[in-house]
């Protein structure tokens, strides 16, 4: 039966294919949980109409500058919120794997870890994808008009992705520096929340008072938001998204390599 | 020079290893050299040390085992040589390539089945598989042909579409050496392969072992269970607080204990602690010593422990010089010498014991 073992060896797999096989895994597993799937997507829905309400006033206090409805001003600040919550759980699936052994069988593979991170971001960029055409869909359905027609909407979709990877990759290094549930989740939420509040996803920054406008200047969602908002609007100032969309994508590929590199951290505790 | 398993296995890798034995013949599957990895203490705890110095020699297309009790360092010793974590002093190679030079290179060569199932729950046993393949380069039809072979092969073609999740503890250990033979590895890696199985998918997974053994792997099985050593591992070490304390083959280490072990069960005036006075003891031991065949004595409660060259024939002997002391004997074993005399000869005590069972049928109960 030796014959078995003298077959030749199959060639060193390719990055594509470790990253393929890697995010297949993920996006398997969003279909078998509807439930995940439909929450996510609900979240999308609910919120657009829910701040759209709650914050209609805005659009009438003087200085107010976002166009004349509140609900088309907010939808990019919507979209980045969606990005966030959802990518903020990235690390999760990181957790899960390391409590069972699967981790350690992909660790002892010759999966590269670019791949082992990867996958995951880009099942989160499909993710996020899904929830932003739903999320300007409804604003449209409401009754917003985005000025600059699909090329405008199509920056915001770039900008949610650019978002959402880069927290992604925050969220999976975290998970592999701090190894459980109950970090991860307090460190996301830390994350999260101030992230959201301290841009001008639901208030123009000319109202927003002094410090939280100079913090949200820094705050790469702020970044994502206003991206978005410039391509939606009636003269968008490409110049202004395009090198926002540029500081975004750096941050991505920065944490995302961050990540890879958080493996070794991870391997030493081993 | 006939094709030896050995050298078919190693076109796994792209260039020939360099051989590491002196001595010509085909170069080990493993090698470790004074291992040493310290685990920094929680929380101002001292440091725990996991291995001070263990080192042994896996020879090609065999099956070694590693044995010893609970954080004895096994599961160490496998981290290090799958590349999971680093050694803090020392050095190994495993299918010729250095762990941490080459951790590439022995990640391709090698197939690891851990403690904990590597096996995705929420992904149906072929999905498993092909995750698995694709790791390793092996895709589309390949891929597919080489998954429903080791599906029938591990008796898991009728489950494969179901999620993992539903697999029995058989299953999921019977799937997770399947994804570790996926790309037809040089050198398997079994951490505990049958803790917390029930004994009937404990002996069919033994069958499986031994039947891989014969397609030329070389496996290296952790356990704690010594029937689970003698009866696979045609090499064993033990090891013991990050030590190996011997090496051997299960029968060489048997034979140097010369004899067979003797259990006595003895009746008759008996004090408190429910065995002997001292002074029985001492008269029991003096006469049981001065008859040639016998050496090694040790009383414990009721018990009576000797090593005996011809334990059957010396038997009549052994009854007169008990009666002889006043005492009975109710009951008497005459075994050929198990791997748990060679522990209690290396180590100090018996295996059994420092596992938090007791004696006898306990031995299944190491955990």
């Amino acid at each position: 039966m030796t014959a078995e073992l003298t077959a030749t060896p199959a060639p060193e797999a390719s990055f594509g294919t470790q990253f393929g096989a890697v995010l297949m895994r993920h996006l398997r597993l969003l279909g078998r949980q509807p439930a995940y799937l439909s929450i996510s997507l609900m979240q999308a829905v609910i919120w657009l109409p829910l701040f759209g309400s709650l914050f209609r006033h805005v659009a009438d206090v003087p200085g107010f500058d976002g166009g004349r409805s509140y609900l088309g001003y907010l939808t990019p600040g919507v979209v980045a919120m969606t990005a966030l919550f959802t990518s903020g759980w990235a690390g999760m699936g990181f957790i899960q794997d390391m409590e069972g052994g699967v981790m350690d069988r992909l660790l002892t593979s010759p999966a590269r870890r670019g791949a082992l991170v990867a996958g995951p971001i880009a099942y989160q960029a499909v993710m996020i994808t899904i929830q932003t055409v739903i999320i300007v869909v409804l604003g449209w359905a409401l009754g917003t008009h985005f000025r600059s027609g699909p090329a405008g909407a199509l920056v915001l979709l770039v900008a949610a992705v650019l978002l959402a990877a880069f927290i992604s990759g925050l969220s999976i290094t975290l998970a592999l520096l701090v190894r459980n549930e109950e970090s991860l989740i307090a460190a996301s939420q830390f994350i999260v929340l101030p992230l959201t509040f301290l841009s001008s996803a639901m208030m123009p920054r000319d109202l927003l008072p002094g410090w939280i406008a100079t913090v949200a200047r820094y705050n790469p969602v702020d970044w994502a938001i206003t991206a978005g908002r410039e391509a939606l609007g009636a003269d968008p100032d490409w110049t202004a998204a395009g090198w926002r969309l540029g500081a975004l994508a750096a941050l991505a590929v920065a944490t995302g390599a961050l990540a890879a590199r958080a493996f070794r951290t991870y391997q030493r505790s081993l | 020079m006939p094709p030896t398993s050995s050298s078919a296995i190693r076109t796994v890798a792209d260039e020939p290893p360099k051989r590491l034995s002196a001595s010509g013949s085909a170069a080990p599957a493993v090698e470790a050299h004074e291992l040493v990895k310290t685990y920094p203490g929680r929380r101002g705890a001292p440091p725990v040390r996991a291995l001070s110095g263990a080192g042994f020699t896996v020879p090609a297309g065999t099956v070694f085992g590693l044995l010893g009790p609970n954080g004895a360092g096994k599961s160490t010793t496998v981290r290090i040589l799958t590349t999971l974590t680093s050694p803090d002093g020392g050095r190994a190679s495993v299918a010729g390539y250095d762990v941490r030079r080459q951790a590439g290179r022995v990640r391709r060569a090698i197939g690891v089945v851990t403690q904990k199932s590597g096996v995705d729950p929420e992904a149906t046993g072929r999905e498993n598989l092909v995750l698995q393949a694709y790791l390793h380069g092996l895709t589309g039809r390949a891929a597919r042909s080489r998954v429903s072979e080791l599906l029938d092969q591990f008796d898991l073609a009728a489950p494969a579409d179901r999620l993992a999740r539903t697999y029995s503890g058989g299953m999921l250990r019977r799937l997770d050496v399947a994804i570790g033979l996926v790309h037809r590895p040089a050198v398997l890696f079994l951490d505990e392969p049958t803790t917390g199985l029930d004994p009937q998918a404990r002996s069919a997974m033994w069958a499986e072992i031994s039947r891989l053994t014969t397609e030329g792997l070389t496996i290296l099985l952790t356990t704690h269970y010594l029937e689970e050593a003698d009866r696979l591992a045609a090499r064993v070490a033990l090891i013991e607080g990050g030590r190996i304390v011997v090496e051997g083959s299960p029968d060489g280490l048997k034979s140097e204990l010369r004899g067979d072990a003797l259990e006595l069960e003895l009746a008759g005036e008996l004090d408190d602690s429910g065995g002997p006075g001292p002074a029985a003891v001492t008269r029991l031991r003096e006469r049981l010593l001065a008859l040639d065949a016998v050496h090694e004595v040790r009383v414990v409660g009721r018990r009576l422990h000797a090593r005996v060259a011809d334990g059957a024939g010396t038997l009549p002997a052994v009854f007169a010089a008990v009666g002889g002391t006043g005492l009975a004997v109710s009951s008497a074993t005459v075994a050929r010498p198990s791997l748990d005399d060679v522990y209690l000869r290396y180590v100090g005590h018996r295996f059994t014991a420092d596992t938090g069972a007791g004696t006898g049928t306990a031995r299944e109960a190491g955990r």
